[in-house]
């Protein structure tokens, strides 16, 4: 039995391990299912997954602590990664993140009250001709300026209540959409 | 030499990332007639003799590769390296949201020379729509009969599955890479033996880039002939280049191996943006040395960079304007390598470490005149020591920038403060973000 993660999540993972030789290599896949649907990397979580792939925790808890994609701690709905590597960041990139960050009352790694959204600065995005950039929830949103920054926040926000339940990495609703090259 | 369009074929066809639109455009046109009519040591011998470089950066010869395969195996890998975690890199990406299929029947090519019947795609984690758009095209190949069992009705058959890293830039180094796609934390391995003796699950494996295995196709449909006549005698080709900062028209462009960098920033990205100049810029991404801005007439191809002081490695142009500051420039690229040592060896693990430290400091007006021989210490401390090429390529502008702008770090230093701030974009929400 497993504590938080549904039988769908379960039974992909389970998919996972038959598709490759040897099944262990489906941890980061599994890692990505149970994150997808937990909202982050909780010990709950990892014993599911540490269970569903026939590993010990440890093992488990040990690849989550290498990859930077697996997030250690809660994070809000909305988690806003802006990328602050050097292309970006001679394009406006610490402005953004400030924007982001005067916006929502919180410094980079914090997560607002209402478990909303947390604030991200991590590296390099592969998108520096769209400097600078960010992802939400694994989408991209290039050519941010402050203005689009709150566009998308409004949008965010309202359509929040629509997302209620659903997966993190579902994109984001058709409303927010990505924000084109200008 | 100048713009020459091979790989991008989506310019001029904007929908070949459909099947029918590519297997009209003759594409799988290549596997066929390997599957049919070569074998596999044909194959390879073709792209041997073309003269293909690796596009991840190295620039090994592509085919020589492929030839260290044991004689005798029973099974072996292709993985397709497409993590392009390197800073300013970008190219990639375009090469599969535009053309997906160009790069499948790559993979298939060069799974098919080494006998392969598992290809793997390793996009790095923040591709989710990369892989669920790949996801998609590999369905329709397999419908099509051009994945999974018996291709074209032969006895070969291959299998290509997508797999999605999640945040290390070290799963960019092809061993590394291995150990993550077996589900392990992405630490290099030791060499030998090599990837092409004991790879993936410990079967001989050829790892090649994105950009490398969407030439095969190419190579295999026009002969090595055709290639080699593009490029120059040891660079032949096109490449495809990344170009970023602040320039009019930053984006990939594809060249003809050779063209002066010159023409990829005035002709292509239409010259620095608001009339600023160039003060310096890095060729190959931010482990490449940075080189001063008027070093405008190097050819971009594998032997040209070296001369000048730098490489070309994936041709992932970053472009500083004049205004910019070096020392803080540099600190984003301290900052990167210090956070992606992957911490299995000592001297990168803590040389990248102090190195950041030092450079911070320096930046926030702390610096002290002896600061510089001791990053350079380090640094020489760091080169051919450390497991992987990680940590050089941590090295690497911390010896350059100090190299071309040696001023700077003494004029922070001298005034105890970084004279360019507040940085023309950066600041002044520096602080608000608690980033300062
Ligand atoms: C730290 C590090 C990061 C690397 N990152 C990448 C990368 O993101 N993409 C890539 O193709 N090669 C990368 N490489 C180079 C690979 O190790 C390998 O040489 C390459 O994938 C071989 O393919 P090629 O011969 O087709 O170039 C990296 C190497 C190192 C040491
Ligand atoms: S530097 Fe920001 S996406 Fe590359």
């Amino acid at each position: 039995m497993t504590r938080v993660l549904s039988d769908e999540a379960v039974a992909a993972i389970q998919a996972e391990r038959g598709r490759y030789p040897d099944p262990r290599s489906a941890l980061l896949p599994a890692l990505h299912i149970a994150q997808n649907e937990v909202g982050w990397c909780s010990a709950d979580a990892i014993e599911d997954v540490a269970a569903v792939m026939e590993l010990p925790t440890s093992d488990v808890e040990e690849v989550v602590s290498f990859y930077t994609m697996f997030y250690e701690d809660r994070v809000g709905s909305y988690v806003m990664e802006v990328c602050k590597t050097v292309p970006c960041a001679i394009l406006g990139a610490d402005q953004i993140i400030g924007h982001i960050a005067d916006r929502l009352g919180i410094s980079p790694g914090g997560t607002t009250p209402d478990g909303m959204f947390t604030l991200l600065r991590v590296e390099c995005l592969a998108a520096c001709h769209r400097a600078p950039v960010m992802q939400v929830n694994s989408r991209y949103y290039e050519n941010l300026t402050p203005e689009r920054v709150d566009q998308l926040l409004d949008l965010m926000r309202r359509q929040a209540e629509l997302r209620r339940g659903q997966a993190r990495e579902a994109p984001l609703p058709p409303l927010i959409g990505r924000v084109e090259a200008v | 030499m100048a713009q020459k369009t091979v790989l991008f074929k989506h310019l001029e066809q904007p929908e070949i990332h459909r099947l029918d639109v590519y297997r009209d455009a003759g594409g799988y046109g290549a596997l066929r007639t390997a599957v049919n009519d070569l074998a596999p040591a044909e194959v390879t011998q073709m792209v041997k003799d073309s003269g293909l470089r690796g596009r991840g950066g190295a620039g090994f010869p592509t085919g020589m590769k492929w030839s260290f395969l044991p004689k005798e195996y029973d099974t072996s890998y292709l993985v397709c390296n497409a993590d392009e975690s390197e800073p300013g890199a970008f190219k990639d990406r375009e090469l599969m949201e535009r053309n997906p299929h160009q790069l499948i029947e790559g993979c298939l090519l060069a799974a098919y020379a080494i006998r392969a019947r598992h290809a793997f795609i390793y996009v790095r984690g923040e591709y989710l729509a990369i892989k669920e758009l790949l996801d998609a095209a590999i369905e329709q190949a397999r419908q099509a009969g051009l994945v999974g069992e018996r291709i074209f009705g032969k006895d070969w058959g291959c299998e290509v599955s997508v797999y999605r890293g999640a945040g290390a830039y070290i799963c960019g180094e092809e061993s590394a890479m291995l150990d993550s796609l077996e589900g392990f934390r992405g630490f290099p391995r030791l060499r030998p033996p090599f990837p092409a003796v004991r790879g993936l699950y410990g079967k001989p494996t050829v790892v090649n880039n994105v950009e490398t295995l969407a030439n095969v196709p190419h190579i295999v449909a026009n002969g090595a002939e055709w290639f080699k006549s593009t490029g120059t005698e040891k660079s032949p080709g096109t490449k495809i280049c990344s170009i970023s900062g602040p320039v009019n028209r930053p984006g990939n462009y594809e060249l003809e191996m050779g063209t002066p960098f010159r023409y990829l920033l005035e002709d292509c990205a239409g010259g620095m943006a608001g009339g600023k100049s160039l003060k310096a810029y890095i060729p190959g991404g931010a482990s490449a040395p940075m080189l001063p801005g008027d070093c405008q007439d190097v050819g971009i191809d594998f032997e040209s960079y070296p001369a000048a002081g730098s490489t070309m490695g994936s041709a992932s142009f970053i472009l500083f304007p004049e205004d910019c500051c070096i020392v803080f420039a540099q600190l984003r690229i301290s900052e990167f390598f210090s956070h992606e040592s992957c911490g299995k060896c000592t001297p990168c693990r803590e040389g990248s470490r102090w190195l950041r430290q030092m450079v911070e400091r320096i930046e926030e007006g702390g610096g002290r005149e002896e600061d510089l021989p001791i990053l350079l210490d380090v640094t020489d401390n760091m080169v051919g020591k450390c497991f992987c090429a990680l940590g050089d390529f941590a090295t690497s502008n911390i010896v350059a920038s100090i190299r071309h702008f040696r001023h700077e770090y003494e004029q922070h230093i001298r005034e105890r403060r970084c004279p360019f701030r507040p940085h023309p974009a950066a600041e002044p929400l520096l602080q608000i973000a608690g980033v300062a």
